[in-house]
């Protein structure tokens, strides 16, 4: 590979080399970031005010200067609402589901992924055999892609699937009355596990997102809470053990305690990607049944893109207000990293 | 609670005996082994079974088809039963003709003989055996050489431009003193604000404009240049020693020379992970090609699986092969290379 790229960087010297004696060396740096720099400016800076632009704006054509102005219309439309817990009484009800859906989602998602994950980095954590393999294991559908994650599956949960068969071999057991009273117990109905449609009904739609979701990502957020308990200095745990320290007070008072940095990290880092929830979901339910796994992400992609007419106004207020939680999240993370960071 | 943590945190036991703790540690990662890799296991396994074995439920774990054999007379392979009952009773018969619950069939080494039974009487002979046709008609009805070519091209071309840009802002913000450093180097955090999702409208506006909606290209150049690449990159260069670089200055040596003869190869384990983690995020990327990709000759292998779901929603059998054929290449970089890519996600902590 070298052998292409050497030619090829001997070339851009030429021009760099006169470029430098003319620019002196303070001034060099700047060439060097130049790419980057317009990059950025084109596809971060720039749509940040055109969205502002586009938010303001009706109609359906693309061109900023074929927009009518509308002012605060678009917001108005997404944000008025006669009470706010209640989605149907909104302008705009899809908005407000999709909101609620989500809020509802990243909590579940969150709460059962960190938990999950810290269960998880824990037991890899002790000293066990083929650590660096179950390591792996749990990361290993990380790398997956969205729709590969929700096609797995769904060809499990499909009606005659796998999933049914094992429910239907288990049918009249202990194992099925006592899962059914749980999920009477939670709220839910009865299982009658005769082909159960998971992925069409709406409270089994929504459970599987969740799940699907926490497990295509646990094992990211494993990973960095292994880091995490690695980092913990061994001999505190050390005068731990010599004080007579249980191994649940020194869970509580030195593991715990320890771990509670790189804990906000990763609960701050799962908010920042579960708000913006879309690729598996959509792929896995198609936001369905009704609008029952339907996020913000999609709400903006079906108003912008994939509906008839293409309310980019709309799509494009929705993105605004969806930025200024993330602006929050992100503020947060970095004020966390801000040691890491300025270095 | 107590004991559930005494569980989770108790190591192992003196004497090389496993205390109960290490027992329920391994149950709970065999568990996790089972629900992790089973669902992968499950559906290649399923890749490799024909249509009709997709259609029977309950399924089998395994992939079955039916024997045939070669008889005498008969230009196609016969299918293989098991009589059941009659003067046959146990013995191994080709079917030789079907109509409706009647059956004729023949003991194939004796293929004049034919003899009349109830399809009910016969049982099919089945043994394993990985049938690849999803695969292969999957090639023939489908242009899937032409999504993996899209999602090649996409992901090396994507992964190139972001390291070579990166990198020259990593080299100038670790190696020089300028004025308005301190500048861009907050613009580059503020960067880390403002992910594509939420700025698709302006986005799609700019690429239409340049001509790049429904190509390749617009995939590949917004997304080419990274807030963490520039920090994953300029936290490793800043460690290199100044030094050596004053070193080829005193010989004369470009910007442009230590740039790439000296920083580059210098860098190269950063490098490294932050090739690895682009990759990945590209051949896995989903919403943006879904946005400007609209023709189908210009589909990634993520689009064309998620198209492929919608229009044939009962086509398990291709979907399957073409799923697992989508999942293949990044398993394989997770096997050789799953060491640097722990390493790189920890270190910086995702996208």
């Amino acid at each position: 590979m070298l052998r292409v790229i050497a030619p090829v960087m001997n070339v851009i010297e030429l021009p760099f080399r006169w470029l430098q004696r003319r620019l002196g060396l303070k001034l060099i740096a700047w060439v060097f970031l130049l790419p980057n720099i317009l990059l950025f400016g084109l596809f971060a800076f720039l749509p940040v005010i055109l969205n502002v632009f586009y938010g303001m704006t009706g109609g359906t054509d693309v061109m900023l200067a074929d927009r009518p102005n509308v002012g605060a219309a678009n917001f108005e439309r997404l944000l008025s609402c006669d009470n706010y817990l209640d989605p149907n009484s909104c302008r705009d009800d899809k908005f407000w589901r999709a909101v609620y859906n989500t809020i509802w989602f990243v909590t579940l998602q969150v709460g059962f992924m960190v938990g999950f994950a810290l269960i998880t980095a824990l037991v890899l954590n002790r000293k066990i055999r083929a650590r660096g393999f179950f390591r792996s294991v749990f990361f290993f559908p990380v790398l997956l892609s969205p729709v590969v994650v929700a096609l797995i599956w769904k060809w499990i949960l499909q009606r005659e699937g796998i999933l049914n068969a094992f429910l239907d071999w288990l049918n009249g057991t202990w194992a099925i009355e006592g899962l059914s009273a749980v999920i009477v117990a939670l709220g839910g109905t009865a299982l009658s596990v005769q082909g159960i449609a998971w992925i069409t009904d709406a409270g089994w739609a929504f459970f599987w997102s969740v799940f699907i979701s926490v497990w295509a990502h646990m094992g990211f957020y494993t990973l960095i809470l292994l880091a995490g308990l690695q980092a913990i200095p061994r001999d505190v745990y050390e005068a731990a053990t010599m004080d007579g320290a249980s191994a649940f007070r020194t869970l509580r008072r030195i593991t715990l305690p320890l771990l509670a940095p790189t804990m906000l990290v990763v609960v701050i880092l799962a908010l920042i990607k579960g708000v913006q929830t879309f690729d598996e979901v959509y792929a896995f339910t198609g936001g369905g049944p009704g609008t029952a796994t339907t996020f913000i992400i999609q709400y903006i992609y079906e108003e912008g893109f994939a509906g008839q007419p293409r309310l980019f106004g709309l799509a494009a207020a929705a993105s605004i207000l969806l930025a200024l939680v993330l602006v929050v999240l992100t503020g947060i993370q970095l004020w966390l990293n801000r040691r890491s960071v300025d270095g | 609670m107590a004991r559930i943590v005494d569980m989770l945190t108790a190591t192992r036991g003196k004497g090389g005996r496993l205390h109960w703790t290490d027992w329920v540690s391994y149950g709970y990662l065999c568990f996790g082994l089972l629900l992790m890799f089973g669902p992968v296991v499950w559906l290649v396994l399923s890749s490799f079974k024909t249509p009709n074995e997709l259609d029977r439920f309950p399924p089998r774990f395994l992939p079955y088809v039916q024997e045939t054999v070669e008889v005498e007379g008969f230009d196609d392979p016969l299918l293989v039963y098991t009589a059941t009952a009659g003067e046959l009773e146990g013995q191994r018969v080709a079917l030789t003709r079907r109509a409706g619950s009647r059956a004729e069939v023949v003991v194939p080494d004796d293929p004049e003989n034919r003899i009349r039974l109830q399809m009910k009487e016969l049982e099919a002979r089945e043994r394993v055996a990985f049938t690849t046709s999803n695969y292969t008609e999957l090639f023939e009805r489908f242009t899937f050489f032409r999504y993996l070519f899209n999602s090649t091209f996409i992901t090396v071309m994507a992964t190139a431009i972001m390291l070579l840009v990166n990198s020259m802002a990593a080299f100038a913000l670790s190696k020089f003193e300028f004025r308005g450093r301190t500048t861009v180097l907050l613009l580059v955090i503020a960067t880390l604000m403002i992910p594509q999702t939420v700025v698709l409208v302006p986005l799609y506006l700019l690429v239409t404009q340049m001509g790049l909606y429904n190509s390749l290209w617009g995939v590949i150049i917004p997304g080419a240049a990274t807030p963490t690449g520039v920090f994953l990159l300029r936290q490793y260069m800043v460690t290199i020693p100044d030094e050596i670089l004053d070193a080829a200055r005193m010989d004369k040596a470009s910007e442009w020379k230590i740039y790439w003869r000296i920083i580059l190869p210098l860098s190269a384990p950063a490098i490294a992970v932050l090739a690895i983690l682009a990759i990945m995020w590209r051949w896995n990327d989903f919403l943006w090609p879904l946005i400007v990709l609209s023709e189908n000759e210009n589909f990634t292998l993520q689009i064309a699986l998620f198209s492929f779901q919608g229009e044939f929603q009962t086509d398990w059998p291709n979907l399957l092969a073409m799923t697992v054929l989508t999942l293949l290449p990044i398993s394989c970089v997770f096997m050789f290379l799953q060491k640097y890519i722990a390493t790189g996600i920890a270190s910086t902590g995702g996208k």
